[in-house]
């Protein structure tokens, strides 16, 4: 696929221009100018969706019992949790983030590689952010051209003013993004109250404070300049994109030689659709003009489309001269030729694959979580000295044996040994006498280890190594483990 | 139409765009193309090197022959772990009030406390004591193994606190733990043959193999000689230190050559004293840990 186009190559391009030997180029400020069409108003409705999730979210409260915390959403550093409404993840389970962020990967290879950066154009906070801030911009600036003069103007009282409101509100943006943030990772309601009455630990307010600045400043004042030269992404495209991969195009079999509607009127032969009347340049929110071909600069936002659309439509010309499609579909249009049918191109097998092995590991991921245990333990045979003679003649062995309770509220759970004859458990530190089994303790959501010892008459023990099981129920019933540790006896 | 070209802005046959320019090198027909950063980038790498410069005026920095540059902040990180310790040693203050204020029998009554004690004298042990009863404290032959449920000089909380207080055959210190055994073989207080017969009849009442004929004759050696202080079970008395001599824990080796080597010759071990040398909260830490290693008594 990629590397066996069905294209024509490229037409021998003139050799490159030596350059001005300037290693460096000067920003080209972009204002971009606003437009309405289908797309705007699906980027206006991604915007208040995502926005809406990433403020409300750590609002939102999930009943975990009188032990948890009750933030639905909570990532909890100092106690190692995760909590993911009925979710909890463990430090040991990290895995499951990490199979989420592979998912995470594969879905953007699997939409990159069927309709483009549409997570670029979309959904990609940058671009939310930033489409935010230009509104704030136009409601207080004005549009494009407004913009330019003012810009151009020397500065007055009157731009002052607009400029420093501007910022104002840039930055108040900025510091509830930053203060939204900071909730993901604490109690929201307590913090918030920390928070204004200055009693918050440090790192809240320094990490509020980064991220004002982070959010104000890639938002504001850097824009494209983050897509175009800062993010990796765009670099990694050429390897996810290919000529099945819907992406904005301009049709230029159609568009081009560009003239005034005058000048088609008078020979429609010699002109295209395009009237040259940069409509679609203007709106571009990274300035450039998609009429020189798929660029890296372009995040496919789709907003020249709804720009080119208007025109055609005030023109009474076919829409989309402008549009999504396909390199091969562009192709097979500019020919005459039919095009295979829209789900056919969507569901390739580049596109099947992706799909497949993403949901294979989301499966695997849900029957992992379904199955998982309410409870562990760990047993750990003490090295130093692995064993001890008592005076009637009984070996003894200690354990460390850590014991795992997920569950909200402390439990006890019930240990017994078998596998020796006469085997018996105790704990040294309380000092009880040794017995079949031990009534321990666990604290809710957490783990609680003991040191214990086993010891078993020396007539049952026939090898230097012999296998002992440790029985773990939990004396609420819910819940039981078994496993196996060694025991050990002097050599004989 | 063109190919996906990742090239900024080259679109071959895009008008008045004819790609990114060159920089002028050319080997072997190869060109190299320009495609130029913006200028902040520039900006932002001069901004790292001015952190720099101002990293080493305020921070140590520069290693030199005698000695690194200090930086004017005077920070350094052997201070800012003594500070960590400082903290760290507040927090525990409370633990070590309690475990100071409690009466030693009592230890074991306050789980936390007693919790706290233990991992004190976890890494204490590591410090003074490993040398000779070893780092897990199971001993070795003369060196008795703190992890069994055999205490010659008792194995209760106020029992191991006093020895660790004032050792055992130590010089000098009034309440040290004093036992003697004499040399039987050595000081010629006992016959080849008698020593012979009572070697045997130690490993008779020690449940081993042994001459019945040979132990019978040295029954009455160990009446006379060895049970005023053994017992006349064999079984040890705690008030002279002497150890029980019917179960399965030796301190210098149960099997015949060792039991007659001890009779022969005797043993004296010695253990310092360390009051005075620790601590009392560290002694007392040292005395739950021992504690918790088998159950003490
Ligand atoms: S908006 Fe459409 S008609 Fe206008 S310049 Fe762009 S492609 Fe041509
Ligand atoms: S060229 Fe069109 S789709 Fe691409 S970034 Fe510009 S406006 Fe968006």
């Amino acid at each position: 696929m990629p590397g066996k186009t069905l294209l024509k190559p490229a037409p021998a391009a003139p050799p490159p221009p030596a350059g001005d030997g300037s290693l460096y180029k000067k920003r080209v400020k972009v204002h971009p100018k606003s437009v309405e069409g289908p797309f705007r108003r699906f980027k206006w409705i991604v915007l208040f969706l995502t926005l809406g999730v990433y403020y409300i979210t750590p609002w939102l409260r999930w009943d975990r019992g009188e032990f948890s915390p009750d933030q639905a959403v909570l990532v909890d550093l100092a106690n190692r949790r995760f909590y993911f409404g009925p979710i909890e993840i463990w430090p040991q389970e990290f895995y499951y983030v990490a199979g989420l962020l592979i998912m995470a990967g594969l879905g953007l290879f699997l939409i990159t590689t069927t309709v483009g950066r549409a997570w670029c154009g979309y959904a990609c906070p940058q671009t939310v952010w930033t489409d935010l801030y230009m509104q704030v911009e136009r409601w207080i600036e004005g549009d494009r051209n407004a913009r330019m003069r003012l810009d151009a103007a020397p500065m007055s009282a009157g731009k002052f003013a607009k400029r420093f409101s501007k910022h104002a509100v840039w930055l108040l943006i900025a510091v509830v993004t930053g203060g939204a943030w900071v909730f993901y990772f604490a109690d929201a309601p307590t913090l918030l109250k920390q928070l204004l009455d200055g009693s918050a630990p440090f790192v809240a307010y320094g990490s509020i404070a980064l991220l004002t600045f982070t959010t104000w400043s890639l938002a504001g004042l850097m824009r494209e300049q983050v897509c175009t030269y800062m993010c990796p992404w765009p670099r990694i495209q050429s390897a996810m994109l290919d000529e099945d991969s819907f992406i904005v195009t301009y049709k230029g079999w159609r568009g081009e030689q560009r003239g005034s509607a005058k000048a088609k009127l008078a020979q429609p032969d010699s002109f295209g659709d395009c009237v040259d009347c940069m409509a679609c340049v203007n709106v571009c929110p990274t300035g450039i003009d998609i009429r020189n071909g798929p660029q890296l600069e372009c995040i496919t936002c789709a907003l020249c489309i709804d720009a080119c659309n208007d025109v055609m439509a005030k023109l009474g010309r076919a829409p989309d001269l402008i549009g999504y499609t396909t390199l091969k579909r562009d192709e097979a249009e500019s020919k005459g030729q039919p095009l295979e049918p829209m789900w056919k191109t969507l569901l390739r097998p580049r596109a099947l694959v992706y799909f497949a092995v993403w949901a294979a590991i989301g499966i695997f991921m849900l029957v992992l979580l379904a199955g998982r245990s309410q409870m562990d333990i760990s047993i750990l045979q003490e090295r130093n000295p692995i064993y001890v003679q008592l005076s009637d003649g009984d070996i003894r062995n200690s354990y460390t044996v850590k014991l795992l309770n997920k569950q909200g509220r402390p439990r006890e759970f019930q240990l017994s040994v078998s596998g020796l004859e006469g085997a018996l458990l105790s704990n040294p530190v309380t000092g009880e006498e040794p017995a079949k089994s031990l009534r321990l303790p666990v604290r809710a959501d957490g783990v609680d280890s003991y040191r214990l010892q086993v010891r078993v008459p020396l007539r049952s023990i026939e090898a230097e190594q012999s296998e002992i099981r440790f029985e773990v129920q939990a004396v609420d019933g819910d819940g039981d483990l078994m496993k196996t540790a060694r025991f050990t006896a002097p050599a004989r | 139409m063109s190919k996906i070209d990742t090239q900024q802005n080259a679109h071959p046959s895009g008008p008045g765009n004819a790609g990114p320019g060159t920089t002028g090198h050319e080997w072997d027909g190869i060109q190299e193309l320009n495609n130029p950063l913006p200028r902040w980038w520039l900006w932002i790498f001069y901004a790292t090197i001015v952190f720099a410069a101002v990293w080493v005026v305020l921070y140590p920095a520069i290693p030199l022959p005698g000695g690194n540059t200090q930086g004017t902040l005077g920070y350094s990180s052997r201070a800012d772990v003594e500070q960590q310790m400082q903290a760290l040693d507040a927090q525990r203050d409370a633990a070590l009030k309690g475990i100071e204020a409690i009466a030693i029998e009592d230890l074991g009554k306050d789980p936390k406390l007693l919790q706290a004690a233990i991992e004190g004298g976890r890494s204490a042990f590591k410090v003074h004591c490993v040398q000779c009863h070893g780092s897990g404290a199971a001993g070795s032959t003369g060196y008795p193994n703190l992890n069994d449920d055999d205490w010659m000089w008792g194995g209760d909380y106020a029992s191991i606190y006093r020895t660790i207080q004032h050792g055992i055959r130590q010089p000098g210190d009034d309440e040290t733990h004093q036992s003697v055994m004499p040399a039987f073989g050595k000081d010629g207080l006992l016959q080849p043959a008698e020593i012979a017969s009572v070697t045997e009849y130690v490993l008779a009442i020690s449940g081993q193999e042994h001459d019945r004929a040979l132990a019978a004759r040295g029954a009455p050696v160990f009446e006379q000689q060895c049970a005023s202080c053994h017992g006349a079970d064999g079984k040890g008395m705690r008030e002279f230190g002497s150890p029980n001599l019917t179960d399965a824990i030796w301190l210098y080796g149960g099997d015949r050559a060792s039991i007659h080597n001890t009779v022969f010759y005797a043993h004296a071990g010695v253990m310092p004293s360390w009051k005075g040398r620790l601590s009392d909260a560290t002694i007392r830490k040292l005395t739950a840990y021992v504690h918790s290693l088998g159950g003490g008594e």
